[in-house]
């Protein structure tokens, strides 16, 4: 006959044990492509449960968006007020206010019926870069360049283990909170661009890089411009490593606007939980202590 | 309700009044404080509570997204960014509700293992065990739908490779889909229909509910020795002992549930549903959500397309006859040293067929899937051999005595000579 | 698996303390579901709009949305703003001075919430070829509301005048309402 504590305690692991390799499928199942190559991990200020953006990080990270990506991604998920609020770049009010206005808007509808620009305000989103996708497809040789807003979530990195090591590595990423998998991809994309292998046939207009499932995709390396290529204001160094892990930052912000308070209450609620069990246990011993 | 005295006296006036027109009060009492529940219950037997907490809770936030969701094709995936990033507390009770999907099914399997392990489908449970089949299946068929919603990659790829499933039916089959799809193919008036059917399936889940609920007081809990209840000293009142420790199981269940709400909300999904729905683009690698991969690892592992449609839905069907299946004498595993084994493979199998299922189909992932696929059709007919043949151990004469020991004294002796255990 | 404690006291507490800590935590769960329910972030973006007053001539208005409803502002002429603050205050219905409803040193713009304060239609008055009612400033057309050039009711089922938003001139030329 097991005592009390001994089957909570077996419960709990249990239940933790199994709730992990039970939905350790889901991790399995999370990869974006096939013959994904293997990404390396990268650490970032808002890995694991106590992680949380950096907030010089994020406006760095957006810079290099606006000079560099805008000219072919849209962000039209991302409002201008965005910007502002806390938990991201933080950017001041007026600043975006100002970077808003030079945005067009084409819904200002005149008495006459026709419909004029208007300049943007904290309240629009990131207008759209094209018209539709036909037009972005022919401006860009048939390839469309896809919205970055939620690109952080839209990409995972895959299991390249072995099957008996896989329920294991499941259990270590959801105790250690890791939901950077698109973060690194990301990172590994920017910095994977180099010269094929030459055994390697590459087909027309298309650019060789490693972390890309394939190895062949149709963007081109946007750092080609190589370290200077953006001028950091902060002293951080300008280095094409660095310009891929600020704006893998601040696509992981846009993807996951809500990470610093989802972290923060969660630890408030975790906390509340485990007080609220152990009272409950401690109260169940007692009411049943009169039956043995 | 096996007899057990009614001893609700309403207090005060109202309960006095309301008692003689809509006895709700007495019927509480009866079923929820006084029921006789066994009192060698372990922590196994709190997931019906932790069941009832996540359907109210899916039902809830479901509702309160509800408010705020678009089903149209053009407009849903920008309206789920839209409560993530825009609505007051969004980003919250959608983690909840689709993580809540995903505790649902982590409880309700829980629970079967559960009912299979200590026989809680056995007579005169074989109705509780039916409805919660039934249960079951309707939790299927809510998931799908509303896994649909959020109008992703996976969304409508999953949508087309399922309903799809519809035109291996001979004859009819083609029409058939058509009618589902509302159009050639998935579309938006798909979407639209199954948020409809979405939002109306928790409804019936809850109506099966409450009969399962009643079955279950019909004939009373089962209990780790698989004994029957024998005398009062078997049991104790529901209030405070079995809601007590009720408790103890939904607030640690809450613990992970938080978990991976507010540290790894994502992980349980898949990237691909990021990526808004495009059918000119098909996904890498289709894969249902994790609690379905089993039955996917099933369904391809059949090579013919009709037989492996219809090997997945008897998968899920045959849990139905279960109670016809096994012959055994005694309900609990515990006393079955045979049988014990077959049970663990059995769900080393299930869990086998599920890490299988997020594999392609290629290589010696299939040869293991059509392994596993064996072994999980074969579970069934080996229970009833195994019934027949095996020789229980050594078994405690009462749920008292296994409580109590043998020094449990006159109590555990009474208990054991009141009613000689029943088949 | 005997008793946590003898006292009954500390034991009674311990067996509630529980339940009560589940009980609170479930009650604060239900503010985000309630709070869902406000305007959402998008919304309260628009809770505030700047208008540009320069294009708009003496005598001239213009309608604007806020909120979701029509914002009269009207450039007032000399002879509009001499009438509305040569009204004796006995003579309102909803008595309030054509001070008390511009802005100092702004006397000719004139900011209101243009629904009628009876049951809601739009009264007319912002065009020229609109008729202004009998007092020269709206007249709201579903149930014969008069209103004069300050915005406030004269005759009519109207109890009040037209409601004048919270708002602030940032320029000269620029104003925020809201």
């Amino acid at each position: 006959m097991r005592t009390d504590t001994m089957t909570v305690a077996r419960l709990l692991a249990t239940r933790v044990l199994g709730a992990c390799a039970g939905l350790a499928f889901a991790a399995t199942a999370a990869s974006a492509a096939g013959e994904a190559p293997e990404i390396k991990r990268q650490a970032w200020s808002f890995s694991g449960v106590t992680g949380l953006y950096d907030k010089a990080q994020l406006q760095r990270g957006f810079q290099v968006y606006k000079e560099v990506c805008s000219a072919c991604h849209g962000l039209e998920r991302i409002a201008f007020r965005n910007l502002v609020q806390k938990g991201g770049p933080e950017f001041p009010e007026e600043a975006v206010k100002q970077l808003a206005a030079t945005y067009k808007i084409k819904d200002d509808i005149k008495p006459d019926g026709k419909v004029a620009e208007r300049d943007a305000k904290l309240a629009d989103r990131f207008p759209a870069l094209y018209a539709n996708e036909n037009d972005a497809r022919s401006i860009h040789n048939g390839a469309l360049p896809p919205d970055l807003s939620v690109m952080a979530r839209a990409r995972n990195v895959e299991y390249h283990g072995s099957w008996y090591m896989h329920p294991l590595a499941m259990m270590k990423d959801i105790a250690t909170a890791y939901q950077e998998g698109g973060t690194d991809y990301l990172y590994a994309l920017l910095t994977g661009y180099t010269d094929p292998p030459k055994n390697v046939q590459m087909a027309d207009g298309m650019n060789y890089n490693t972390a890309f499932p394939g190895n062949q995709i149709a963007m081109v390396n946007p750092f080609a411009g190589g370290d200077g290529q953006v001028e950091y204001k902060d002293g951080t160094p300008a280095t094409v490593a660095n310009y891929s892990k600020d704006v893998s930052a601040f696509l992981s912000w846009t993807a996951d606007p809500t990470l610093n308070q989802r972290k923060s209450t969660g630890w408030l609620v975790m906390l509340y939980l485990l007080i609220t069990t152990v009272l409950l246990y401690v109260g169940k011993r007692i009411i049943w202590s009169k039956m043995h | 309700m096996h007899g057990h005295e009614d001893t609700y006296k309403p207090q005060g006036r109202f309960a006095k009044w309301m008692d003689e027109r809509l006895p709700i009060m007495r019927m509480m009492h009866g079923q929820f404080i006084e029921f006789p529940t066994p009192r060698n219950l372990n922590y196994w037997w709190t997931f019906g509570g932790i069941l009832t907490i996540c359907l109210v809770a899916q039902i809830v936030t479901g509702i309160v997204l509800a408010m705020h969701y678009v089903p149209a094709e053009t407009l849903a995936f920008n309206s789920v960014q839209h409560i993530k990033r825009d609505v007051n507390y969004g980003w919250l009770i959608q983690s909840m509700h689709a993580v809540g999907a995903s505790m649902f099914f982590l409880a309700v399997y829980i629970h079967i293992f559960r009912g299979l392990y200590y026989g809680s489908y056995k007579a005169p449970r074989e109705v509780l065990w039916i409805l919660g089949v039934l249960i079951y299946l309707a939790m299927m068929a809510t998931a799908f739908l509303g896994y649909t919603l959020p109008w992703g990659q996976m969304s409508f790829w999953g949508a087309t490779v399922i309903t799809n499933f519809f035109t291996a039916i001979p004859i009819v089959g083609d029409a058939i889909t058509i009618w589902l799809w509302g159009g050639y193919a998935v579309t938006g008036a798909t979407l639209n229909r199954f948020y409809a059917l979405h939002y109306l399936l928790p409804f019936v889940i809850f109506g099966l509910v409450v009969l399962h609920v009643w079955a279950l007081h019909v004939s009373g809990q089962n209990n780790p020795t698989g004994l029957d209840v024998k005398s009062p000293s078997d049991t104790v009142p529901m209030s405070p002992y079995a809601i007590s420790k009720d408790l103890v199981g939904m607030s640690a269940f809450l613990m992970v549930f938080a978990w991976f709400v507010f540290f790894v909300p994502d992980y349980l999904g898949h990237a691909d549903n990021y990526i808004p729905a495009n059918p000119l683009v098909t996904p890498p690698h289709i894969v249902p959500e994790w609690y379905f991969l089993p039955f996917y690892a099933i369904l391809r592992a059949v090579p013919d397309k009709l037989g492996g449609v219809i090997l997945m839905f008897a998968a899920v069907a045959i849990l139905a006859f279960v109670p016809w299946f096994d012959t055994s004498r005694v309900r609990s595993t515990r006393y079955r040293p045979i049988y014990k084994w077959f049970f663990w493979a059995f769900v080393f199998s299930c869990l086998a067929l599920g890490y299988l299922g997020a594999k392609p189909a290629e290589g010696s992932y299939v040869m293991w899937a059509r392994i596993f696929t064996a072994y999980y059709f074969l579970f069934f007919p080996l229970m009833w051999i195994i019934g027949i043949i095996e020789t229980p151990s050594e078994m405690p004469r009462s749920i008292t005595e296994s409580v109590l020991g043998k020094g449990g004294g006159k109590a555990g002796a009474i208990a054991a000579h009141a009613a000689p255990e029943k088949r | 698996m005997s008793a946590h404690a003898d006292d009954p006291n500390r034991r009674d507490f311990l067996t509630l303390a529980g339940p009560a800590f589940f009980a609170v935590g479930a009650a604060m769960t239900a503010w985000p579901f309630i709070h869902q329910m406000n305007p959402d972030a998008g919304a309260l973006a628009l809770a505030s709009i700047e208008v540009d007053l320069a294009p708009i001539q003496p005598g001239q208005a213009i309608t604007v949305m806020w909120r979701g409803k029509p914002v009269f502002v009207r450039n007032r002429t000399k002879d509009e703003i001499d009438k509305a603050a040569a009204v004796k205050l006995a003579d309102l219905p909803d008595p309030q001075a054509d001070q008390a409803r511009i802005k100092k040193g702004k006397e000719n713009w004139l900011v209101m919430v243009g629904v009628c304060t009876h049951l809601g239609c739009i009264p007319k008055g912002q065009s020229l070829a609109d008729t202004k009612g009998d007092y020269g400033g709206w007249f709201c057309p579903c149930h014969g509301s008069h209103y004069d050039t300050a915005g406030r009711i004269r005759k009519g089922p109207a109890p009040r005048n037209l409601e004048v938003p919270a708002y602030e001139f940032m320029t000269d030329t620029k104003i925020k309402i809201g």
